[in-house]
């Protein structure tokens, strides 16, 4: 890590597990969950948060300055808003299909709570070049927890990953299907994707004890 | 009947919390005792039945394709719903900041119990959640509108206030140590939002969904053959103008 000194390199890497967004600060999970049935729409939000509180994060700490405290929540939801927009037109333009199918989540980044809670917490104090880092970090174990979410449901529910058919056909019967593997269609519904999350809290805690809750 | 159906519609089966996950935030966060989950709750109906006609009213008349052919004829081409974010997501913290203003001064014990809430709920994603999801299904009229927002408000409520309750209970259960506080929680909802499906048998016979998936079905299958048949009249068409080049 030449480019990076220890202190930023902790910025980028403690979201990832004992700091994530999702599992430990409870944030952002409005939008995570009900577009995790399959990993390709999972990638994809991944990268759009990623795009957005990078960015978002370096414009609010530029700005950190001039932003009367008084109006910093209406700042900050225009400077969101104006960036979804953008990964919005990005996404109808070219790939229309996917835009159709994460519907409104992704104009409810907006009022994602990871990013919001970014700006506030951090990209207000800090220099445009840590607040970079941060927002980055961030989104990584934000978008970690919800490919692994998604790679759990599109494998279990449909047997595929990104669209390939991992297991075999099922209609053929050829692969784990031809011993009487069958997928498991509760998978694909959007209960399981609390349920995984729990599990994966589960195994989280179970690791670090530290992190466990009182009650 | 159409109102009766689109309430329970919204309050059971496409529950904001149980089936899209809206205001999960707010949701895990403020759900650890029953009274604050009724406050908070009861903000969220107050503020989505302002919102929600409020932006159904901007998104008619200004935002979708031709909405602005009331200016005049030469208007009647823009189609600014590119702009639906920004504009819903302003008209919602205007609105909640108006909204925290009136009843502070009318009514200080309401602005007591609500009064905290309030700035959250700017941006709790039920809020924009109910305005997109609003215009995504092209609520016909403004009464539907008002309708939809404080049913999907009731759902939320009632989502939070049942998982307060069971957290107070809980407490004194003995859950395994790295589940306790926010992995049970997750688990329960999971729970509940399978319960919730069975409701979706109540309305229209629950084949919605099915509907759905074979309709899309048949589309793919259609738009394919179509496909074929441009092939095949593509190469026919190919053919023909190869023998009319050797002719």
């Amino acid at each position: 890590m030449g480019l990076l000194s220890k202190k930023d390199s902790k910025l980028i890497l403690d979201p990832l597990a004992d700091d994530n967004p999702i599992t430990i600060q409870v944030l952002g999970i409005c939008s995570a969950l009900a577009i995790t049935a399959q990993l390709k729409a999972s990638i994809v939000m991944a990268i759009s948060v990623l795009f957005v509180l990078g960015v978002g994060n370096v414009v609010i700490s530029l700005m950190r300055n001039i932003i009367p405290s008084k109006i910093r929540i209406i700042v900050q939801l225009i400077v969101v808003a104006t960036l979804v927009i953008i990964v919005d037109q990005v996404l109808k333009a070219f790939a229309y299909e996917l835009s159709k199918e994460l519907s409104v989540f992704i104009g409810l980044i907006i009022t994602n709570c990871i990013i919001m809670g970014r700006f506030e917490a951090f990209a207000l104090g800090n220099g445009p070049w840590r607040s970079f880092l941060d927002g980055i970090g961030n989104a990584a174990g934000y978008g970690v927890i919800l490919i692994i979410v998604g790679f759990f449901r599109e494998l279990l529910g449909s047997g595929t990953l990104l669209g390939f058919k991992v297991l075999g056909d099922p209609i053929a019967k050829t692969g784990l299907y031809s011993i009487g593997y069958e997928n498991n269609g509760f998978m694909l519904l959007s209960p399981m994707a609390l349920i995984i999350v729990g599990l994966i809290i589960w195994v989280q805690r179970s690791r670090n004890k530290a992190l466990i809750e009182e009650n | 009947m159409e109102h009766i159906e689109l309430f329970f519609k919204s309050i059971f089966i496409d529950n904001m919390v149980f089936a899209t996950f809206l205001g999960m935030c707010s949701y895990l966060a403020v759900s650890k005792k029953v009274t604050t989950a009724v406050g908070l709750g009861a903000a969220v109906i107050f503020v989505l039945a302002v919102t929600v006609p409020m932006n159904w009213l901007l998104d008619q008349y200004i935002l979708r394709d031709g909405a602005l052919a009331w200016l005049g004829p030469e208007y009647a081409e823009y189609d600014l719903s590119f702009l639906s974010f920004i504009l819903f997501i302003a008209t919602i913290a205007t609105m909640v900041q108006l909204v925290e203003i009136i009843v502070e001064k009318f009514s200080p014990s309401l602005y007591n119990s609500l009064g905290i809430f309030l700035p959250l709920i700017a941006v709790n994603c039920a809020i924009l959640g109910g305005s997109l999801f609003m215009q995504s299904r092209d609520i016909a009229t403004l009464g539907l509108a008002l309708n939809y927002g404080v049913s999907s408000g009731i759902g939320w409520f009632l989502a939070i206030v049942a998982i307060a309750a069971i957290r107070e209970k809980i407490r004194y259960s003995n859950v395994p140590p790295p589940l306790r506080g926010l992995g049970i929680t997750f688990i329960i909802t999971g729970l509940m939002a399978i319960g919730f499906m069975s409701f979706g048998g109540m309305l229209t016979g629950g084949d919605d969904a099915e509907v759905s998936e074979v309709q899309t079905a048949q589309i793919e299958k259609a738009s394919e053959e179509k496909e074929m048949i441009n092939e095949n009249t593509a190469s026919v068409e190919a053919v023909e103008v190869s023998e009319i080049t050797q002719q």
